[in-house]
């Protein structure tokens, strides 16, 4: 395959970034869409130019860390992380827009790698449960009703790579924020904290500068975990009932 | 008979273990109780640096902040939550005999003395298995949510080289799961400002001041900005050092630097050569490949793995009738069938692949089959238990893998070599610890599945913290460092002098040419199968390729920048070195045991021969200069409790 590539280049967070273009030839469709921006690096090493900078590690769609909106979408034309998705999904002669994630929140560090340190503030203000080394019970000593422990689990799989915020118009975290709230909140073990954890950790969303959410359900479309839209609405509830619980305290 | 070769000495043994003696079950209590205690209130004077934020750097961490030490915190990834524990898939073991199936804390220790070929420490195995339990507690409590059954308890299934059902699960992602407990522990302790969190900065020496490790030189990737660190005590949880073989399951950044840093300032490495195999690998399709994608150990549980009985027969497999299929573990192994251990399993494939019988592109892969627990379970099941197992091979071969059997192949995984550490975890530099994969302590010449997630938490949560107070009681007073240290100074010039030496050479090849060249030669010559002849072509080229390495390496930009083919560069500078002991080793240990497979030592039927009258120990090798012969240091191995066998799991 033939393809016209349109990246992002920004030297670092405080230039001017803009589009530049490169053609990329012998391209496999059995490649990684990431594999193929290899392919571009190495030439562009050779040529004494500089690589594109883009974040990736595990290259199989667990870590969390590759990010880059391909063509308008976030983590590409498939319902997957970047790095999984193959070079079939495209056509000889395509052109390819490849830009970093888009939001305040995640200012631009290099080309398309982005800061995402927001989202770590956002677990340590409260997506955790309290159980320090050595002080946990048996293991069997509470059961969990399977129910429960699947919809945890749902929630459990979000790999925090931010899709999510570059989908969302409004540049928003809910759905990042709401997986964890409701991964913790429906666990027995999670219940000790279950208001003050939903109540700190949208304020901290809010402090970081997220958009606010309006439902526009692009979120969960783009999500490469299938994290499902009604999270949203479940933390709105769980934080409703945090407001009133602590209201009446 | 060992072979000669004349390029190591061999220098005095490795006596003191610290391990206790006595019952073996009551040595860690007896360490624990003997380990002097730091009070309380001084903890806070006290700093730790931790190296790696995975299972094993994320959950000591994590557990030291908490003891009341000061923490400071380092992973090259732009969060700890993406340290590549994070991929591990299958499960985690645990004696707990929820099954009441016979499992028990010394089966647990039993089998994976065994599984390891009788090449580990029985004391630090046995406290493994002890501690093993502990570790479900723990993350249950943490709100890991591991797979239930009906009845709101924990479910468990079996993997390779067991006969019991002990291994815990999240379907397929239970390393994600277990990471974003421990992550999440690491979070509240960086939030209450009692661990100094560096992400996205790297180590690259090791501070070592009048014999003891006092710091660290990193680097911030996003400024370029080279550093020093400072500390009572250094922890090393990062991991292995797989991507020596340029292509395996590890991440694309996962890189031995730490480690080997650390051994060039004189911790020993032991047992480099034994590096684990996975059998069940996505095969690759090219030369473009960047890396290869694991496919869980569980599946083995339900797939039957198979190749044609016929050489060459280039049919599809629904094609090929069932009695023309050589489902070659359940015949040469009818007790453990499809789960036999990992070396083996991988050892399997390669024969009938080199007899000409491996099937898909290259003939490089063999069948691994669902359609029997299909028809027996319903497709409902399966999908449930492995569906985003299925999902994942469907998306990286376009094939569907529940009407089409997959095509797997192996890997390299895991490595159980590493640093050498005594029971408490140290290195033979006082005071730098090293923590899961880091080390070499646990598993042998071969790890059992679901044992890499057991030993990162239990080395990070339970032995570390117990065992690194003894070390900071009786070292209260260290001496305040500045970087004007003439030894800080020193350490930080020889760093610099490197990063602008790759940036300076201006070649015509790239870091991936190299490291690319590097892991094919080691693919070939220290993958599965090794020979005398084969170890020494790779030692030859292996310092041709390093020569060639320092006049045509391109690296463009400068330092002071975000600039990954600097970071690629310097991690290969330190893979060539590696890679030249990893063959040494190997072509020192002329016998065959777990991973690490001599051709020329083996049974008629074609098994791994150990030699244990001559090769029982653990090969802890000193530094003594780049290209410079190195210094074997052995530990005998004692086996009082689990008495050496030729392994067998037919």
């Amino acid at each position: 395959m033939k393809l016209t590539l349109r990246v992002w280049r920004q030297r670092n967070a405080d230039a001017e970034g803009a589009m530049s273009t490169y053609q990329v030839d012998g391209i496999s469709s059995d490649m990684s869409f990431l594999e193929m921006l290899d392919t571009l690096n190495e030439e562009l090493i050779l040529k004494g130019e500089d690589p594109v900078a883009f974040d990736h590690d595990c290259r199989e769609g667990i870590c969390g860390a590759c990010s880059l909106v391909i063509n308008g979408d976030a983590h590409g034309p498939e319902r997957t992380t970047t790095c999984q998705l193959h070079m079939r999904s495209f056509e000889d002669g395509d052109t390819i827009d490849i830009e970093p994630w888009r939001a305040s929140a995640f200012p631009v560090v290099k080309d398309l790698v982005v800061d995402r340190s927001a989202f770590d503030r956002i677990i340590q203000a409260g997506g955790y449960i309290t159980a320090p080394t050595g002080a946990a019970p048996e293991a069997h000593a509470t059961a969990v009703p399977k129910p429960d422990a699947d919809f945890a689990f749902e929630h459990a799989e979000c790999i925090g790579c931010g899709a999510c915020v570059a989908a969302c118009p409004n540049g928003a975290a809910m759905l990042f924020t709401s997986a964890k709230v409701n991964h913790l909140n429906v666990l027995p073990q999670g219940a000790p904290e279950r208001e003050t954890r939903v109540l700190d950790m949208v304020a901290q969303m809010d402090d970081e500068g997220f958009g606010g959410c309006t439902l526009a359900g692009e979120c969960a479309t783009a999500c490469p975990k299938g994290i499902p839209l009604v999270s949203i609405t479940a933390m709105n509830k769980e934080w409703l009932r945090a407001t009133r619980k602590v209201a009446k305290r | 008979m060992a072979l000669e070769y004349a390029d190591f000495t061999t220098g005095e043994p490795v006596t003191d273990t610290k391990s206790p003696t006595g019952p073996i079950n009551e040595r860690w209590d007896t360490r624990r109780f003997e380990a002097k205690l730091v009070n309380p209130a001084n903890r806070r004077k006290h700093t730790v640096i931790v190296v790696g934020t995975g299972l094993a750097g994320g959950s000591a961490g994590a557990t030291l902040a908490e003891q009341g030490y000061h923490v400071v915190q380092f992973c090259y990834q732009d969060s700890p939550r993406r340290a590549h524990s994070i991929a591990a898939q299958g499960g985690i073991n645990a004696a707990k005999n929820y099954r009441n199936d016979g499992d028990s804390v010394h089966r647990l220790f039993y089998d994976t003395v065994k599984g390891g070929d009788f090449r580990a420490r029985e004391s630090n195995v046995h406290r493994l298995a002890q501690i093993s339990v502990e570790i479900i507690d723990q993350c249950v409590a943490q709100g890991v949510p591991f797979a239930r059954e009906y009845g709101g308890l924990l479910d468990t299934r079996s993997f390779g080289g067991v006969q019991v059902s002990r291994t815990f699960y999240a379907r397929g992602q239970t390393g994600q799961q277990l990471l974003l407990g421990a992550y999440q522990a690491l979070s509240r302790q960086i939030a209450a400002g009692n661990i100094e969190m560096h992400p996205r900065t790297e180590m690259l020496d090791l501070i070592v001041i009048d014999g003891k490790a006092r710091g660290i030189v990193a680097r911030d990737l996003i400024s370029g900005c080279i550093d020093t660190y400072f500390a009572d005590a250094v922890v090393l949880a990062s991991g292995g050092y797989g991507n020596v073989f340029y292509l395996s399951t590890n991440a694309m950044n996962s890189n031995a630097t730490a480690v080997w840093r650390a051994h060039r300032r004189g911790a020993l490495f032991a047992n480099p050569c034994f590096t684990q195999i996975h059998p069940t690998c996505i095969p690759r399709t090219g030369d473009h490949q960047s890396k290869l994608t694991l496919m869980s150990e569980s599946l083995r549980n339900d797939g039957r793995i198979w190749v044609p009985k016929a050489t060459g027969d280039q049919r599809p497999p629904n094609q090929i009738p069932e009695d023309e299929r050589d489902y070659y573990l359940e015949r040469i192994y009818p007790s453990f069938g499809n789960l036999v251990p990992r070396d083996i399993a991988s050892r399997a494939a390669k024969n009938v692949c080199d007899e000409g019988r491996g099937v898909g592109p290259g003939g490089q892969g063999v069948y691994l089959d669902f359609a029997d627990a299909i028809g027996r379970l319903g497709r409902k099941a399966v999908e449930e238990k492995y569906g985003n197992l299925f999902d994942m091979y469907a998306r990286i071969t376009a094939e569907d893998p529940y009407t089409v059997p997959m095509r797997i192949y192996p890997a390299v995984h895991y490595t159980m070599g590493g640093l050498w550490v005594d029971y408490d975890l140290q290195t033979t530099i006082p005071g730098l610890f090293a923590i899961g994969e880091a080390n070499f302590s646990d598993h042998g010449a071969n790890r059992l599945g679901a044992s890499a997630l057991m030993q990162g938490l239990a080395d990070g949560y339970f032995v570390l913290p117990a065992t690194i107070n003894d070390y900071l009681a009786r070292h209260p007073g260290h001496e305040d460092i500045t970087a004007e240290h003439p030894v800080v100074q020193e350490v930080l010039a020889e760093t610099e002098d490197r990063i602008n030496l790759l940036l300076a050479v201006d070649g015509d090849r790239t870091p991936d040419s190299f490291h690319r060249e590097l892991g094919e030669l080691m693919w070939e010559f220290c993958g599965m199968a090794r020979t005398d002849s084969g170890l020494r072509k790779a030692l030859e080229r292996i310092p041709q390729i390093r020569e060639e390495f320092w006049r045509r390496i391109k690296v463009p930009g400068t330092g002071e920048e975000f600039n990954q083919s600097l970071e690629k560069a310097n991690r290969i500078v330190d893979y060539l070195e590696l890679a030249e002991l990893m063959c040494l080793d190997a072509l020192n240990r002329a016998e065959s045991c777990g991973g690490h497979f001599r051709e020329e030592s083996q049974t008629p039927d074609g098994e791994a021969a150990r030699r244990d009258e001559e090769f029982s120990y653990a090969a802890a090798w000193e530094f003594t200069g780049t290209g410079s012969s190195p210094v074997l240091h052995k530990e005998d191995l004692v086996f009082e409790y689990v008495h050496p066998t030729q392994r067998s799991y037919a």
